[in-house]
């Protein structure tokens, strides 16, 4: 009996290893940001509404934000747009957009027709500025704190459920009443 | 005589699908080779040594996303602005993470990931040189007893 333990024993301690791989698996699919923690990337990009204007990463400096990342190519920034709306409407934290990629005209007009819920856009015509926010996939939102402090990162379309859930408490916390 | 044709031909379709696939080979990196031959050389080892993010089993050279551009460019800016090798990666995993990088770096993280293969070995030369020295054990009890039946059988 004794001499079956010891790889008894192996095999349940593989048997856990394995499960919890398998269970933590769809975790894979989101990478963890670096940026977390660190000061959010700068930069000075055209204004997508004025050409002969710029949004700077310091314009909202000293307040929470959200930074979100979007293109109209994009397809689940379309199943997102409304929690960003609803977001903006809640007017606790603006949200700055970066638009990735995409051409201005038909960024504008997606916004004419579905409402702009950013008080910001800068273009990111070349997409230099999402590779320094490390970014891969659009969707992406970060939520940078007054100090400048990237604190939360969603990879993929931002939902009322997760926004209230992992991104509001952080903010209502850190200032209460607003 | 009558060969002649069907070689001609075989040797033209050979011609022809080597031509495609070079057609392939360069559609993916589109941009023209950086003068300096050296530059160009470890600009192809990096970019092969990182991953593209968006389509994970490729790196940023294999792959002809959007995004696995954007990350050449920046390869061969840094590259040009004259930062080395170990530069380039830590200015990627700042922005990607560890992920980015197809050989692990050495890390709290990663510790396992490298001193496991070790472990396993010597968990291996453990158990094998125990199995070994009882089997040796057993072979020379054995021995014993066919020597005390030997020796009974002698008196």
């Amino acid at each position: 009996m004794n001499r079956f333990l010891l790889p008894l024993g192996l095999f349940a301690l593989l048997v856990v290893l394995l499960a919890v791989g398998l269970r933590r698996a769809p975790e894979k699919g989101v990478i963890e940001s670096p940026l977390i923690g660190k000061p959010a990337p700068q930069f000075t990009l055209p204004d997508l509404f004025d050409g002969t204007r710029r949004v700077q990463s310091g314009d909202f400096a000293g307040r929470w934000h959200l930074f979100n990342v979007w293109g109209t190519w994009c397809a689940e920034c379309r199943a997102e747009h409304e929690t960003l709306l609803a977001i903006q409407k809640g007017g606790v934290v603006p949200v700055v957009g970066l638009n990735w990629k995409d051409d201005d005209a038909q960024a504008l007009a997606w916004l004419a027709q579905l409402g702009n819920p950013y008080a910001a856009v800068a273009a990111d015509r070349d997409g230099r500025v999402a590779v320094d926010w490390g970014v891969y996939g659009a969707p992406e939102s970060f939520l940078i704190a007054p100090d400048g402090r990237v604190v939360r990162k969603q990879v993929g379309a931002l939902t009322r459920e997760i926004w209230e859930r992992d991104f509001l408490p952080l903010v209502t916390r850190a200032a209460p009443g607003g | 005589m009558q060969t002649q044709p069907h070689s001609r031909l075989r040797r033209l379709s050979l011609g022809a699908l080597l031509l495609m696939l070079a057609g392939v080979s360069h559609a993916i990196d589109p941009t023209p080779p950086l003068a300096d031959a050296a530059l160009q050389a470890r600009y192809e080892a990096i970019t092969h040594e990182l991953r593209c993010m968006q389509c994970q089993n490729q790196s940023i050279a294999d792959s002809q996303v959007g995004l696995a551009a954007d990350l050449r460019r920046e390869v061969r800016t840094l590259l040009v602005e004259g930062k080395s090798d170990a530069d380039i990666r830590d200015h990627m995993v700042a922005r990607y993470g560890d992920f980015i990088l197809f050989r692990p770096r050495m890390n709290a993280r990663t510790a396992w990931l490298w001193l496991a293969p070790f472990v396993l070995l010597a968990i291996g030369a453990v158990v094998a040189v125990r199995v070994l020295r009882k089997r040796a054990q057993l072979v020379d009890a054995d021995a014993q007893v066919i020597d005390r039946f030997d020796g009974t059988d002698d008196t």
